[in-house]
Order: structure tokens, then sequence, then C-alpha cells
């Protein structure tokens, strides 16, 4: 996890880039495919291997988690250094955060059923279950830990979130494939689709020492 | 249901890793070795039995509308609980661990169970519900944890007996869906049985 803020560090030691737009570039590089949030943080995987049945299905998901990535992000960081810091009761992080999370999510899913009757039934239960998407949460924590600006913050966090819509929609082609396949009886249902993953995950490991 | 049935069930029958696939974050995220596994799976058990027992004790207090809410803020009050007595007391663990700690209130096991279980059932049924689920949970993850130390760092519950010879793979991401993939399937076998 701490690649990133080193690389920076490194980049802005030797003077050969101006911070800003390496600061905002190395994020976004290093959040989508470096450091991808279920391929190699761990981040999200009940979704992952829930809803990537289908590629349609899995795109509309990553919207979602990336509109409410996007939108927790700054509240977050809001709540964080204008509540809880002045206070000093950084010990309630976790509820205030989950609460937040939650309370957008529902709202995410009125605007939802308004808009796009289609894609809310597509998504039906897994959107409620967005509450319970630990990416959401650990992102935010994720991202308060690391002391990013505002700025920073939301750049890392909407990166995180397409790093999450990637992985999802790749790996729902995967298994839109593996269902005309031959898989022995043992290793059918989630087993084939967790060694998938993990074949995905080694090809995403190439993407180490990228930033 | 027996008494020793709610607690037996959660092993093998409904164990929530390898039957009922929930809380696959923690169980790849922090299965590097065995001790992280267990170290994670008693923590989330601790959360589990206290909000088992405190949501069915007040299951009849909270308006059915808003009682998702209502579990998850009574989770996360057992969680940053924990977090606290963790940092204080086992600090390497809450170290390694990092996280995923806060992460124990979106485990879907957690909210399932305060849902499915203990908002219909009475405080001590829940708190068994709680027992048995949470250590299906731990055995998994203390299974999964010392496959992977085995295989990617040569050690056993930190006792190394050859550590240069394994491939790493296995303590980094693939391996971890990879191991979790096959004793899945090697759980499967044995279950049916």
């Amino acid at each position: 996890m701490g690649e990133i803020s080193q690389e920076i560090l490194q980049a802005f030691n030797s003077g050969s880039v101006t911070v800003p737009t390496v600061t905002l570039f190395a994020i976004i590089i290093g959040s989508i495919f470096v450091n991808n949030v279920v391929l190699s943080q761990f981040l999200g995987i009940c979704p992952f291997l829930g809803v990537s049945s289908k590629v349609e299905t899995s795109m509309g998901m990553g919207a979602a988690v990336t509109f409410v990535m996007a939108l927790s992000s700054i509240v977050v960081w809001c709540i964080q250094t204008y509540v809880l810091e002045p206070f000093e009761i950084q010990y309630m992080q976790t509820i205030v955060f989950i609460l937040v999370i939650a309370a957008l999510v529902q709202m995410v899913e009125i605007v939802l059923k308004k808009v796009s009757p289609s894609l809310y039934q597509a998504l039906g239960i897994f959107l409620p279950l967005i509450t319970t998407n630990c990416a959401v949460l650990g992102v935010a924590i994720n991202m308060m830990q690391k002391q990013l600006t505002l700025l920073q913050g939301v750049v890392y966090s909407v990166s995180m979130a397409l790093g999450f819509a990637l992985a999802l929609i790749l790996f729902a082609g995967i298994r839109e494939r593996l269902e005309m396949e031959d898989v022995p009886s043992a290793l059918r249902g989630t087993p084939i689709a967790l060694i998938s993953a993990g074949l995905l995950a080694m090809a995403f490991m190439g993407f180490a020492g990228l930033v | 249901m027996s008494k020793l049935q709610l607690i037996t069930k959660g092993i093998i029958k409904e164990n929530p890793t390898f039957v009922l696939i929930l809380g696959m974050c923690p169980t790849i995220g922090v299965t590097s070795s065995a001790i992280n596994g267990c170290g994670m799976g008693v923590a989330t058990m601790a959360v589990l039995i206290m909000s088992n027992i405190v949501i069915s004790l007040i299951k009849n207090f909270i308006p059915d509308k808003v009682r998702i809410p209502a579990f998850i803020v009574v989770i996360a009050s057992f969680v940053t609980m924990i977090e606290m007595l963790m940092q204080a007391y086992v600090p390497a663990l809450y170290e390694s661990l990092g996280v995923f700690i806060p992460l124990i209130v979106v485990n879907c096991i957690i909210l399932g169970r305060a849902e499915a279980f203990a908002s219909k059932n009475t405080p001590l049924d829940s708190a068994l519900d709680g027992i048995g689920i949470g250590l299906g949970f731990t055995a998994s993850l203390t299974v999964i944890g010392a496959v992977r130390e085995v295989l990617g760092s040569g050690s056993i519950f930190g006792i190394e007996f050859a550590s240069d010879v394994m491939p790493l793979l296995f303590i980094l991401a693939p391996g971890g869906f990879i191991v979790l993939g096959y004793l899945m399937v090697l759980f499967n076998k044995i279950a049916k049985r």
C-alpha cells in the first residue's frame, strides 16, 4: 500500500516531473491496475463473486459502486477533517463512515428506481448489499489513512472504484465463457470461479512496479 | 433444534466460508498465515456473539423499516470496542490485520446472522448460534491460513521448516483465491460423503 506515496516521494526528490501531475497520475494508475481493489487488496470479493455472471449486470454494479464511492469519499473526507479530528473522536470513524455509506446507498437506490427500473431490477438484491460491500468502507478508511487532500482522495476513490468495475467486468467475461465449458462436477460453481479469479490476479501481478 | 446442534451446525453443515460462501474478503485477505487467520476468526466470533445477543434483546423495539441501519450501528459499536482492545493488547496482530479489523462491520456473516437468526430467536439461542458460526469461521480461516503458510512461506503457526524453497505466490493475492477454490472442492467432497 505504501508504494504510491513512496513513488511520489521519489519523483518529487528527483525533481524530474512536476508534483501535482505525477501525484494524480500515479494515484490513478496505481489504484486501477497495481493495487487493484479486488485482485490485490481483497476488498469487495462478495459482489465480485456474486454479481459477475453477466457482463451487463456487472457493468451496472460497477457504475453503482463508482457513484457511491465518489460521493462517499467527499462526504467521509469532510466529516473526518471537520468533525472527527477537531473534536478528537477519531475512534468513531468506523461507526460514522458506515452510517454515511448506508445513507448514500439508500439514496442511490431510490434514484436508480426512478431513473432506470430495468437496471434496478437487474441489480436486485445486490444494491442494498453495496452497504456491506467492504470495498466502499475499506477504500474510505484507506483514503483517510493515506492523509490525501480532498482532490487526491476523490481521484483515489474513483480510480479504486474503476479498478473494481474493471475487475468485475473482466471476470464476468471469463465466467460467461466458463458456462459453456465442461468443468469437472466438483469444481462447478464457486470453486472454478475462485480459481479463475486467482489466475486473473496473477495476470494483474504483472502491473506491479508500473508506477 | 437442540442447543448442541445450534453450535455444531456452523462448523460443517452451515460452514460460513465453504457452504454459505459469506465473508470472502477477510477469508482471502488475512489468511496469509495461520495465526492471522485464527486471530481474525476469533475477533469476528467475538463481535458476532455480542451483536447476536444484543440484537435479539432489542429486536422488539426496532421498527421493521430501520432494522438494517440499527443492526449496523450495534455491530459497528462492538467492532470499535474489539478494535481498541486489539490495539491495546495484541498490537502485532492489530498491525498485520490492518484495515480488515474495521471491516468486520461489513462482514456479511454478521449482518446475515442478525437478519436471519438473531432477529427471530431468543438471546440464548442467538448466542449459541454466534458461537457455532464463529467457530466454523475461525476453523476455516485457520485451515486456509495454515495451508497458505505451509505452501507459501514454508512454516506453520510461525515455526519455519522450509522457508526458502516454497513459492511465495501462495501468500500473495492469486494464491489466496486458488487455495480457497481447491479447499472448497475438498470440503464439498468430504461433506457430501
